[in-house]
């Protein structure tokens, strides 16, 4: 597969070549698509690896294709401080189970921007200390950001809850 | 459960013992500038275990935008950060950019920088005076407020709108600056420089703000690392990270100004850090105006029909440019399929913006990484161990804008 002249993509594509579907750099930002499978190992080789140091989980979030299988994907930003680079890591979620393993246990930033693609996707993540919702509240009906949800769709009213 | 004390002098020998309390904090303190709700969980007054409850402002800013034109989501990030408007419309719009392969003219460039930098200090105005009122000090917070008038003067002088800006435009700037603001604005430099420096007379070494800074909401460099923290909060603990100067964009690499960081990562050297920044933002503006000056007049926007109206003249003699017109006011531009992230420094952090195209008028994908979320979440263990009333001066350095943390 092509580093498209990134050592890091060449180190994971080494290290790891079964764990990676595809790679780009499209517009100036390497991208690795790895199997959702392996996304904790991936991660780890990542933060690691003396050479990478990928130390700060920038960002998470998914995007809902709506019509494609697997139909969910998980974008991953990640940053070196130390090496000052990017790269971003994808993994494609099936709509049943929508499950992939958490990262909180790498980065503690995972914590509640998971949480809130479990909120915004309904994407549960698995070992996650605390999968509650984040912006909204507990007896929201769905995960907006779906693309099948609605925009006008109207919640039902909840009283105060003691 | 502690037993019963037999005789008097047990009594007096024994651990003032509490039993651990819950209380609820907000979703509407007084003290706190922001909706948010802390569920603290106390030992006397020192804080065991704090949960941060946010959302409470959330009105829906990606799906909004997925529903409507590129040009359409501009005014929703103006609503993100709604303290320094113009950063979120530079980060949103040269996102989009970045999708479009384009390249904006020098002009713009640097009114992006000027508009910017002014949007940064009156952010940085807000944080320190409003921390400064929650702590009980009226009068720095109306020097803070009043030099922020003088940044509001500049940017009603620049676009016609003080707060919620709208200035920037995909491709370009709305409209060159007027005739008189670079005179204007070296007229208000000064003024805004005196009121900082009235504010810090007053706080900076005020040995009650003094104490109730230093040494509270401390939080290490690992752990900033580990949680993502970028912005002042970073620079505290001592990373030189600033993405203006580490990536930088627009013309970020000609200008001179210096990234102030601190030592301690405590509230205190967020001040000073805060501080410094608003003075080397008033330096960058300068080196703006006279950049600007002596480019004299040119283009604003970028010479691409795919974003840029025709000039009217041409609208009413010419089919094409007719055509032109017409698509851009019912459709606006249409950006080819593929994904992209660009993040810019605002005045909390990295503001990146992930978008994704599927090549039609509408965004598929509007991802905001909003840095106040990000910084607010290592709240807990900022203030776990210290008192109560320290959630304020840390939570008020944190600088959580409500607009942009729950989007």
């Amino acid at each position: 597969m092509d580093d498209h002249g990134s050592p890091v993509l060449r180190a994971l594509l080494d290290a790891m070549p079964d764990a990676v579907e595809s790679t780009h750099a499209r517009l100036g930002d390497v991208t690795a698509v790895v199997d959702a499978e392996k996304i904790v190992e991936v991660m780890r080789f990542l933060r690691d690896s003396p050479e990478i140091e990928f130390d700060m989980l920038t960002d998470v979030t998914a995007v809902d294709y709506l019509g494609e299988h697997p139909r969910f994907e998980m974008v991953y930003h990640l940053y070196s401080v130390g090496r000052n680079r990017r790269l971003r890591v994808k993994a494609r979620v099936p709509e049943e189970p929508a499950e992939i393993d958490t990262l909180a246990e790498l980065w503690s930033s995972a914590n509640w921007m998971e949480r809130e693609v479990y909120d915004m996707y309904g994407i549960r993540f698995k070992g996650h200390p605390d999968l509650r919702r984040l912006l909204l509240y507990e007896e929201f009906e769905g995960h907006p950001l779906r693309k099948d949800y609605p925009k006008e769709k109207r919640q039902p009213l909840v009283g105060p809850r003691n | 459960m502690a037993t019963a004390p037999q005789t008097p002098e047990d009594d007096l020998e024994r651990d003032l013992h509490t039993e651990h309390q819950i209380l609820n904090m907000g979703p509407s303190h007084p003290a706190t500038h922001g909706t948010v709700k802390f569920v603290v969980e106390l030992d006397g007054e020192t804080i065991v275990d704090l949960d941060v409850q946010v959302g409470y402002l959330h009105r829906g800013f990606e799906k909004e935008c997925e529903s409507g034109s590129w040009y359409q989501a501009i005014p929703y990030t103006d609503r993100l950060a709604y303290t320094s408007a113009i950063l979120c419309n530079v980060g949103f719009c040269m996102a989009v950019e970045k999708l479009l392969e384009l390249e904006t003219p020098e002009r713009c460039q640097w009114l992006r920088v000027l508009s910017g930098e002014i949007a940064r200090v009156s952010d940085h105005l807000t944080r320190c005076g409003a921390a400064a009122l929650e702590l009980q000090a009226m009068t720095p917070f109306l020097y803070g407020i009043e030099a922020r008038e003088l940044t509001y003067d500049l940017m009603e002088m620049l676009c016609g709108a003080r707060v919620t800006a709208n200035y920037i435009r995909i491709g370009g700037v709305k409209h060159d600056m007027p005739p008189g603001f670079p005179a204007a604005a070296r007229e208000m430099i000064p003024k805004i420089r005196g009121l900082i420096s009235d504010f810090g007379a007053v706080v900076t070494q005020n040995r009650i703000f003094v104490d109730r800074l230093k040494g509270t909401g401390v939080i290490s460099k690992k752990d900033c690392i580990d949680y993502a923290v970028t912005g002042p909060i970073l620079r505290s603990v001592g990373v030189p990270y600033d993405i203006r100067k580490d990536q930088p964009y627009l013309v970020y690499d000609q200008v001179d100004f210096d990234v102030p960081i601190g030592e301690a990562g405590d509230n205190y050297d967020r001040y000073l850090v805060v501080v410094e920044e608003m003075h080397q933002s008033l330096r960058i503006v300068e080196q703006c105006l006279t950049r600007l000056e002596s480019i004299g007049s040119g283009p604003v926007n970028v010479d691409d029909p795919r974003v840029c109206w025709p000039a009217k003249g041409r609208v009413f003699n010419q089919m094409e440019e007719l055509i032109q017109q017409f698509k851009s006011v019912t459709e606006g531009p249409r950006v080819p399929a593929g994904e992209g992230y660009f993040a810019i420094e605002s005045a909390n952090g990295e503001l990146g913006f992930y978008l994704v195209s599927d090549g039609s008028a509408v965004p598929y994908k509007v991802r905001c990484r909003p840095p106040s979320l990000i910084n607010v979440a290592p709240l807990p263990i900022m203030v776990r161990g210290d008192m109560l009333a320290d959630i304020i001066p840390t939570f008020d350095f944190i600088n959580m804008i409500g607009g942009e943390c729950d989007r």
